[in-house]
């Protein structure tokens, strides 16, 4: 029991971070019906952002309380990686709007090539190990919760509670809801369709920011690659819960959490990517558009 | 109503304060991207702890450049190629093209010069400049030969547009002889000839064709049917290792394999096939990733097979259809049979045109397929899959049919790619290649055959000469490895094809079905991959 509870705990954090990422997936598709294929490497952009600004921290400073190093880290990261991602709808995706449905795809993958690699040369190939940052370990009844974990869980929590009342309560959101159901309508209401598809972008990649902050406080250590394997775990969450829908974004990048923390307790580490990939091919078989997705309704 | 933008603004601006402004904007916007990437490098010392390396140089460098492009953009750029649209007034003609003003006979002439002067004194280049100088005077000599060959082609355009196809064919016949006699003339010796031919034959030859024949097999899933396959690396590896382990467990020929490799890829294509018929475009895209990624993963966990990450090696090399033998100690090696001088250089020659008759197998069959019920139907599916339905297709077998003849093809490279390399790891079969895949695909027009194999050529030839550029070493110094950029250039240069012919080299749609005549449809009046 402790054992599972140990685990539920362990899936619930990955999960926090699949599920952040998510929601930049499956708010783009929503609002402009791509897959943004750079979204992965957004978030490792914003991890090595909060890598260095770690650094300069360190070396500027003796010693900076923790939880002010990770505050600078993240709003830093958020700041920049948004501008990557604003700069990118901009050149790569904006130009492509009304071509047909593969081009903005083929310019994603293109980026995400292109980010990584950019990431490698400027910064060398190496895994950039930090010292950890939070080490403290609860023990409560034989379950141990590592301070890491807390972290990760309220932040998350936290910023969903935002981002909840960013979309549902403020005229952005409004913009935005309009934008997914009918963008020329949305545009004849007077809403200025290209603002809220790049503050779209923006929303996404500050999410993705903190995921990455979070991610390198977590495993401390980064490398250039390790945008891919985050991104197509949070995609598949983003498709598992149906793409489009935000609480599906969270339940899907929950429950990939929970799959690969309990594949790898029970069965084995080595295929728990394997189980991952395969629940999704399952559930899609039954629910064809995910767990909270909308059918698509097809008119003749 | 409010006006919110200061109208007299745009209407004072010349385009050079237009300029001067885009250009602060992209320079801010540049110095904000890259403060911390460019301008700080993160390194480990001594003791292995991260540290910081300061570049604020490079920064200044990277910053300056963005603001210079983006000012000579819009300041001279952008006036320019709204003037090629624009009728002289005075002599009601479209300006000269680009292309006319680039290639001009003057030039040529100049440019064989170059080539003939340079050739000539190839081999005291070095005495005669100095190592320095002589990098840049080879790559001069290498863009003028470039040039030259492209004016060559530019004034042939009609007769080379009329007959492409044979002509293609024909270059690509005539390749590896074309290499091995030139490089004989310029090196003085057969031997050297057949040495030299090595890197052209291998690296660009059968590297691109391989690219070609699996851009071909995905194009028929992709292209055709409209199914968006990002897993098609997937049938590749089946091949590959199905190569693999049957040819150095049971010691089975390449020529009994290569269709068992096929075969078995159509199995598995059939299987990726079934659960995702219900599927629609991106959930589509999503489990064929996730089928690529499931492939690989078990390739690397399942070390009793596969032997795990380390791969396979010692594959056996094909023989030339069991008669003779590409390995030096056999008794029935191809040099020994032939009594000529060994060389490894057959054996790539030998891969080299299997691999251009397998493109040519496949191209053959997806042009045969095209006129068929099938092919037909495939792209009926394309273009709306409820029409489809109401006319009686049963779209299962349809999309079944696509996935396991596309998974074949890739099936067949993929026995070709093991037999070439003599060793497979799952490193080769990550899902960057299906993007590659499917970029060239896309690149090239989905569905036109000769659009993908410009693609190919251009992408995969386009990234292998970045090798070739050891000259920019002398100019950023001895660290500098263009190599390094290699994938940094092509996935800007995937953004930027992209955004310059969004439909791809060849956009247009020749319609295999007609009812008079077959008419060209411009291809932004067709869709695809709504799978």
């Amino acid at each position: 029991m402790q054992y599972f509870v140990q685990q539920l705990i362990n899936g619930l954090t990955l999960g926090s971070i699949y599920g952040l990422i998510a929601i930049g997936y499956t708010m783009v598709y929503g609002i402009i019906g791509m897959i943004n294929f750079a979204h992965g490497d957004i978030f490792m952009v914003g991890a090595f952002t909060a890598l260095i600004v770690f650094l300069i921290l360190g070396a500027l400073f003796y010693s900076v309380p923790v939880v002010i190093a990770l505050l600078v880290m993240m709003i830093v990261a958020m700041l920049l990686t948004s501008l990557y991602n604003w700069t990118i709808e901009k050149v790569a995706y904006r130009p492509l709007r009304g071509s047909f449905r593969l081009a903005p795809l083929i310019t994603a993958i293109g980026m995400s090539i292109a980010l990584s690699n950019f990431v490698q040369v400027t910064q060398g190939p190496r895994n950039k190990p930090i010292p950890p940052m939070v080490s403290k370990v609860y023990n409560i009844e034989g379950v141990s919760v590592s301070l890491k974990q807390i972290v990760i869980v309220i932040v998350t929590a936290l910023l969903l509670a935002l981002f909840w009342y960013l979309v549902n309560k403020t005229s952005l959101g409004r913009a935005q809801r309009a934008c997914e159901q009918d963008r020329k309508m949305a545009a004849l209401l007077g809403i200025d369709v290209d603002r809220t598809i790049s503050i779209t972008f923006v929303m996404g990649a500050a999410l993705a920011a903190v995921a990455g902050t979070l991610f390198l406080m977590y495993y401390g250590v980064i490398a250039f690659s390790d945008g891919f394997t985050p991104g197509v775990k949070a995609f598949t969450a983003a498709v598992l819960g149906g793409i489009g829908s935000l609480p599906g974004a969270v339940l899907g990048g929950l429950m990939i959490g929970f799959i690969e923390s309990m594949w790898s307790a029970y069965f084995s580490i080595d295929y728990k990517d394997v189980a991952a990939f395969s629940i999704l091919a399952i559930v899609l078989i039954f629910l064809p558009s995910g767990i909270l997705g909308r059918p698509e309704v097809e008119k003749v | 109503m409010a006006v919110t933008t200061s109208p007299e603004r745009d209407i004072v601006a010349t385009p050079m304060q237009r300029a001067t402004r885009e250009a602060l904007y992209a320079g801010a916007i540049a110095l904000g991207l890259f403060v911390l990437f460019i301008g700080l490098r993160t390194d480990q010392n001594i003791s292995n702890e991260l540290i910081l390396v300061q570049r604020w140089w490079l920064l200044a460098v990277v910053v300056v450049l963005t603001m210079a492009g983006r000012f000579l953009y819009v300041a001279y750029g952008q006036p320019f190629l709204a003037n090629q649209k624009i009728v002289d007034v005075a002599t009601g003609l479209l300006p000269e093209s680009m292309a006319a003003r680039f290639f001009r006979l003057p030039y040529f002439i100049a440019a064989i010069v170059t080539v003939a002067v340079l050739v000539f004194l190839a081999g005291s280049l070095d005495g005669l400049l100095g190592p320095g100088l002589a990098g840049y005077a080879r790559f001069l000599r290498a863009l003028a030969i470039i040039y030259a060959l492209a004016s060559v082609m530019f004034y042939f355009r009609t007769f080379i547009h009329a007959h492409f196809s044979a002509l293609g064919i024909t270059a690509l016949a005539l390749y590896p002889i074309i290499v091995v006699l030139v490089l004989a003339l310029y090196g003085g010796s057969v031997a050297a000839g057949f040495q030299g031919s090595l890197k052209w034959v291998d690296n660009y030859g059968i590297q691109i064709l391989i690219y070609v024949m699996l851009a071909w097999g995905l194009n028929i899933v992709v292209g055709l049917a409209g199914l968006l396959d990002l897993g098609y690396v997937a049938f590749y590896a089946v091949g590959a290792y199905a190569y693999a382990l049957l040819g150095t467990q049971y010691g089975l020929s390449f020529w009994i394999l290569l269709p068992a490799a096929g075969a078995m890829a159509a199995f598995w294509g059939v299987l990726l096939g079934f659960p995702v018929l219900r599927l629609r475009g991106d959930y589509l895209a999503i489990v064929t990733l996730a089928f690529g990624e499931i492939i690989r993963l078990v390739l690397i966990n399942w070390r009793e097979v596969t032997n795990g990450s380390a791969g396979i090696s010692g594959i056996p090399k094909v023989t030339f259809f069991g008669l003779m033998t590409f390995n030096v100690s056999d008794p029935n090696y191809v040099a020994k049979v032939l009594d000529i001088a060994t060389s490894s250089a057959y054996y790539k020659i030998f891969l080299y045109y299997l691999i251009l008759g397998l493109c040519l197998l496949t191209a053959f069959v997806t042009i045969r397929l095209r006129r068929m019920p099938v092919g037909r139907a495939w792209e009926a599916l394309r273009e709306d899959e409820i029409a489809c339905r109401s006319l009686g297709i049963n779209t299962t077998t349809t999309k079944l049919t696509a996935f396991a003849t596309g998974a074949m093809f890739g099936g067949f490279a993929g026995s070709f790619f093991a037999a070439r390399q003599g060793f497979v790891s799952p490193e080769s079969f990550i899902f960057l290649e299906s993007a590659i895949i499917l970029a060239i695909v896309v690149l090239g027009g989905m569905g036109s055959l000769v659009g993908i194999a410009v693609a190919a050529m251009v992408m995969i030839g386009g990234t292998e000469v970045l090798r070739e550029l050891d000259f920019l070493k002398q100019v950023f110094g001895p660290d500098f490895t263009p190599e390094l950029y290699r994938m940094l250039l092509f996935g800007m240069a995937m953004v930027i094809v992209m955004l310059w012919k969004p439909r791809g080299f060849v956009g247009s749609r020749e319609p295999t079905a007609f009812l008079k005549e077959s008419r060209a449809v411009s291809g932004s009046f067709t869709k695809e991959g709504h799978g």
